[in-house]
């Protein structure tokens, strides 16, 4: 059996917007997704030129080398907009605020040997500040790129490294019995600490990278890459008897990675496809940042793992390889 | 465990956000950051920051999908039941066309404004302030198209939204705005909009949008309103925390804050020029008068900002009594070139019904029954008569808001006012000494504007007439364009109203 309920019919005379229907072909219902993103970055009839840059304008196809004939094309494969993306990252704060309340009820942390303490603190803790690195970079992408498809995840980007700094800061807090000593000791090691010199140097060094996606390519293919698994997976032996607690309040950067890369590894891909000349540049950007991004986490890998470097070598490794999958030559 | 004591609040967010971040040595920090100098500002000391709400990232996340997912569910609702029959009159979804079109794309140009402020000021406390300011931008933009998508669907003027906005004649006027602000230097842009827009005008102009939809009967924007209510408010005390934190830092930055804080209280008042129009004419049942809203939200609130700043050396915008006078007759001159131009405008427009002079004539004792009903009396006749009045000539644009030059001289309400400077030998022509002023004050950025009839008349938007201009601009003509009466819209509107009625029987 159903039941009917009679409403009156009202048609529509038309199911989107005018753009958003140009690029569905035809006028179709389109997604929330579709009419949240496409074209709604202005590209035409600019008044000004920009004090601080006065040669371009403030969208520009110009700021970085790589030419697309659209830059609606690289698209966001989990099509997020503002709503989805905060639901999405709501739920996945569920289990980290889950986690953290099961390790600090049974003082996982606070009961830690000085061996697993001093692990934690030199290894895991100085990672808030790459993140806040990598959010300094999605920052300056989503406002210096081009086309809202790519700029606009970057913000969401932007804000999920924040976010995962600041877990990194609870494992800190959780650590040192909310007082902050380990947060202050750990951003010494990131100062002075030669194990770190290699990857502050690296995120410096992406800080004044101009072309907006050599910059983006640095970040996803070659930083995040190489040096969240390493830290986040290879490095777990340097956590001595705490592997799983780590594993447990990291357990979103994990998840975070796996989903990100779905949009970085598409929109890198789609670009690369575009024309030799694009896959040529991605392909050398890519061979650059994750040879650097290798050689900086060697000295990071010796000194926690003990290893000569070696799981920062495999963490290349799979990153080539992945790279490659992508159509790039490398 | 150390003898170091637990943090407070106030410590521990910033462990959350300031510990993260370090000066750079490998990279100096004067490449890291090259935009925040040239301005002229001086800070001595970032950390002095005061953070103006301490929200970390989880509880970024928390509130806001809680609340998405609330207004989303309302978006639903009023789509399943259609609400769009449920406003108070048809003419009504022009306001959302006007929104749509003029302001909707100006959250989305603060969006990329904020991520440019949040990543190039030096100081780490406004940098994460200013980006979850581009986050919030990003949701309204989105948000509104979501909310208004459905309106789409019915009615006309709204589907060419992006398109128009970076083209027709009007629409230069909020792009023009924001486009300055966007090429400003990274603190001067949070003065501009930040400050300006967001603390000193947004009763002004988000307000107004949102009580107009409760007034009328749109559940699904003045949902969206309720939602981004707390953003507003956030944004509003980012606002007045970058304004102190500025003039506490360094005496030098009283000039460049108080010549900032003119610039955009101008520019942002001839923006609400199109705010005060929407408000006495556009919508059917009126919040108030644009008069009354000057005085509620500027005269009163604004003067007892402007008494708090005072103890920083900062004055009251120049030219805010000017602002003020205008009061009596901006909406009025406004809806006047609307009228004249409704061939190339993208919303209906009408002359106001005799309740509706009535309205005017009580909210507008001094002036309207002396300047302005006289001139709608006669357009109503001429109406009538088939002669209905258009104007088609193009008209001249004020060089720095891009308005027409219909506005009058101060306490001149019959003579047009007409300014203008001589740069580099080209004359340029301003509606006010608010806005020579600011083009006085940086030629060579202003010489720059995109002016419409400039670029019509260059040929550069799509032909020497004006049904080619307005296939340029996308425009349906006798769809977007012209008057309510005999459109469309005003078709479907009395089809919905009576088979309403039909039903009832």
């Amino acid at each position: 059996m159903t039941i009917q309920i009679k409403t009156l019919d009202f048609e529509p005379k038309r199911q989107t917007f005018g753009h958003v229907a140009r690029r569905l072909g035809g006028d179709k219902p389109a997604t929330r997704y579709q009419e949240g993103t496409f074209d709604i970055q202005p590209t035409h009839n600019f008044h000004y030129k920009p004090l601080w840059e006065p040669d371009l304008w403030q969208y520009d196809v110009r700021k970085t080398a790589v030419v697309m004939e659209d830059w609606y094309k690289p698209l966001d494969p989990r099509q997020y907009y503002y709503a989805t993306y905060n639901i999405a990252r709501a739920n996945m704060n569920q289990a980290v605020d889950r986690n953290f309340v099961f390790v600090e009820e049974r003082g996982l942390l606070t009961k830690l040997s000085d061996t697993g303490r001093a692990g934690i603190q030199r290894g895991l803790l100085p990672m808030r500040h790459l993140h806040w690195g990598a959010n300094m970079n999605m920052t300056e992408i989503c406002q210096r790129g081009y086309g809202t498809a790519v700029t606009g995840p970057c913000i969401f980007s932007a804000g999920d490294h924040l976010g995962m700094a600041q877990i990194i800061s609870r494992i800190g807090l959780a650590l040192d019995g909310q007082t902050g000593t380990s947060l202050d000791a750990a951003k010494v090691v990131w100062l002075q600490d030669p194990a770190w010199q290699g990857v502050r140097q690296l995120i410096e060094d992406s800080f004044v990278e101009r072309d907006w996606f050599q910059l983006y390519v640095a970040q996803t293919i070659g930083i995040n890459a190489v040096l969240f698994p390493l830290v986040y997976r290879l490095a777990e032996p340097a956590w001595a008897e705490s592997v799983l607690t780590v594993a447990m309040l990291t357990e979103f950067m994990n998840d975070w990675q796996a989903e990100e890369t779905r949009w970085s590894d598409s929109v890198v891909r789609t670009v690369a496809a575009e024309s030799g000349a694009n896959r040529a540049l991605v392909s050398q950007w890519a061979a650059h940042w994750i040879d650097r991004a290798v050689v900086s986490g060697r000295t990071l890998s010796a000194a926690l793992l003990c290893d000569e470097g070696k799981a920062a070598d495999t963490a290349g490794e799979t990153a080539r390889t992945r790279a490659r999958a992508l159509g790039l030559a490398i | 465990m150390s003898g170091a004591k637990k943090l407070g609040l106030k410590q521990r967010y910033a462990h959350m956000t300031r510990g993260l971040d370090w000066e750079t040595t490998y990279q100096p920090m004067d490449k890291v950051f090259p935009y925040d100098r040239f301005e002229g500002i001086k800070i001595k000391d970032w950390s002095a920051w005061e953070d103006p709400f301490r929200l970390t990232m989880d509880t970024y996340w928390k509130f806001q999908a809680e609340k998405e997912r609330k207004l989303y569910a309302v978006l639903d609702s009023f789509a399943q039941n259609n609400g769009q029959t449920g406003v108070s009159d048809g003419r009504y979804i022009n306001v959302l066309k006007l929104f749509l079109t003029g302001i909707s794309p100006e959250e989305y140009q603060a969006h990329r404004g904020f991520a440019f402020a949040g990543r190039h000021l030096r100081g780490v406390g406004p940098r994460v302030a200013a980006q979850m300011q581009s986050l919030d931008e990003l949701r309204h933009v989105q948000t509104q198209i979501h909310t208004i998508s459905h309106y789409n669907k019915y009615f006309d003027g709204l589907s060419e939204f992006r398109h128009m906005h970076d083209r027709v004649w009007y629409l230069s006027v909020p792009k023009s705005f924001f486009d300055d602000a966007r090429t400003a230097g990274p603190f001067e842009f949070m003065i501009a909009i930040g400050f300006a827009f967001e603390y000193l005008l947004t009763n002004l102009l988000f307000v107004p949008f949102m009580s107009g939809a409760a007034y009328n009967g749109d559940m699904s924007t003045v949902t969206f309103g309720f939602s981004a209510q707390s953003d507003e408010s956030r944004h509003m005390t980012l606002g007045i925390e970058v304004i102190k934190f500025l003039l506490e830092q360094h005496p030098d930055n009283l000039p460049i804050v108080q010549k900032w804080v003119d610039k955009w209280f101008w520019r942002g008042h001839r923006v609400l020029g199109l705010v005060a129009m929407m408000m006495d004419y556009m919508l059917p049942k009126k919040v108030m008068s644009w008069k009354e809203a000057w005085e509620i939200y500027f005269t009163e609130a604004g003067g007892s900002l402007f008494t708090d700043l005072a103890r920083y050396g900062l004055k009251v915008p120049k030219y805010a009594d000017v602002a003020t006078a205008e009061a009596e007759h901006i909406s009025h001159q406004n809806w006047a070139i609307f009228y004249q131009y409704t061939h190339a405008a993208g919303f209906h427009t009408w002359m106001p019904d005799a309740e509706h002079l009535d309205w005017l004539s009580a909210k507008y004792p001094d002036t309207f029954d002396k300047y302005y009903r006289p001139r709608w009396e006669l357009w109503a006749k001429l109406e009538k008569e088939g002669k209905r009045f258009y104007n088609n000539a193009l008209p001249q644009l004020c060089q720095c808001c891009q308005i027409p030059m219909g506005y009058t001289e101060p306490g001149d309400p019959t003579t047009i006012a007409f300014r203008s400077s001589t740069y580099k030998d080209q004359k340029y022509h301003f509606c006010s000494d608010g806005c020579k002023d600011i083009f006085d004050n940086e030629p060579d950025k202003f010489v720059q504007a995109w002016l419409p009839v400039h670029q019509i008349f260059q040929g550069n938007c799509g032909g020497a007439t004006v049904p080619d201009v307005l296939a340029w601009y996308r425009m349906n003509v006798g769809a977007d364009n012209m008057d309510y009466v005999g459109s469309p819209d005003e078709a479907l509107w009395n089809e919905w109203h009576a088979e309403k009625l039909r039903k009832a029987v």
